[in-house]
């Protein structure tokens, strides 16, 4: 289990470094959807969205002056809110799934497709 | 590829929207089985791995970049599944807070980022694996081959949309030219990144690598029968 843990550890200290750091360094080119939009002419379609506001918009931390600092912290935090959400939500997939087996623990024929 | 708002009219919005709910009920479905203690603990991290590593856009010739998509990626690491379930969650917090693909467009890229690379990649995957020698190097080249060609995949499926409904006329010639082009070059990168990380992790925790299970004897061997989810 420890090594489990040390292993999470060094993955989660990788994505928070390249969210973190080395993010800023990121190509601000148009992305490849952006590029086809503008070559063929759809580009002006695009609207804001609707969260546009939000203070995390764009990766950025508004407020946030200095630009690697702000763009560094939002990944930091958007790593950390995804980090928590998929944990969460697997955590209860899973518990949900051990709690059902138990339950159907008489009826072994179900399980027979889980390979 | 994060679709912003208004690319697609509001019918194919609604459509890929009830597309997105109807595949992400399907993965969570499939991800209780998935779930184990291997792949519960690693989920997580997948999921915010992912969503760092989109954050670096790489240059892809003149004046566009790309970034990974990571449903490949998410698929060998956790399952398809569960894996489909991590690439969505950075979907959804890159929509709302990030204001990265549209609210509306919030179905559209699910499909496309979610469902199409991870199901779509897992099923190439799956073909290449039993082809290939059952060691590494034919589980990075399927794993590779398959991110790679996620990509281009994901691309023509939004082609197909913007046949279906998109917001202005075009040249559908040049649409698929250019899109499928410059998506065949980021698949490129999508394969790089995705070969370069399952290898890490199979060196160092070929355990804990769900789509490597083949390569691991001990637990092929729990249930007995390895061929019969196919």
């Amino acid at each position: 289990m420890s090594r489990n843990r040390t292993f999470l550890a060094i993955g989660l200290a990788v994505a928070l470094v390249i969210a973190g750091i080395f993010s800023y360094f990121a190509s601000s080119s148009p992305d490849g959807l952006e590029y086809t939009a503008e070559d063929t002419g759809f580009l002006d379609s695009a609207r804001n969205s609707a969260t546009a506001g939000s203070p995390l918009a764009d990766y950025g931390v508004s407020g946030v002056g200095n630009e690697w600092l702000s763009v560094g912290l939002s990944g930091i935090i958007g790593v950390l809110i995804v980090l928590l959400i998929a944990t969460l939500l697997t955590g209860l997939l899973k518990r949900g799934r051990t709690s059902e087996s138990a339950d159907h623990s008489t009826s072994s024929a179900d399980s027979s497709s889980s390979a | 590829m994060h679709v912003p708002d208004g690319f697609l009219t509001a019918p194919v919005s609604v459509a890929t929207g009830a597309v997105a709910a109807g595949g992400v009920a399907l993965a969570i479905r499939g991800a209780r089985k998935e779930l184990d203690e291997k792949t519960a603990p690693m989920a997580g991290l997948v999921a915010a791995f992912i969503f760092a590593v989109q954050m670096m856009n790489f240059p892809v010739g003149a004046g566009t970049s790309g970034h990974l998509m990571g449903g490949v990626l998410a698929a060998i690491l956790v399952g398809p599944y569960t894996g489909a379930l991590c690439v969505t969650v950075v979907l959804i917090v890159q929509g709302l807070l990030f204001a990265d693909g549209g609210l509306t467009a919030l179905g559209t890229n699910i499909v496309l980022i979610s469902l199409v690379t991870t199901f779509g990649g897992w099923a190439i995957f799956r073909v290449l694996i039993r082809a290939l020698p059952k060691s590494r190097v034919g589980l990075l080249t399927s794993g590779g081959i398959a991110a790679f060609l996620s990509v281009p995949l994901a691309a023509l499926v939004f082609v197909l949309l913007y046949l279906l409904g998109g917001a202005v006329d075009i040249d559908v010639g040049a649409l698929t030219a250019t899109m499928l082009g410059v998506h065949v070059l980021v698949g490129i990168g999508e394969a790089l990144i995705t070969v370069a990380v399952v290898g890490a992790v199979v060196s160092a925790r070929p355990d804990l690598v769900y789509g490597a299970r083949h390569l691991t004897p001990e637990l092929t061997l729990r249930t007995g029968q390895k061929e019969s989810a196919s």
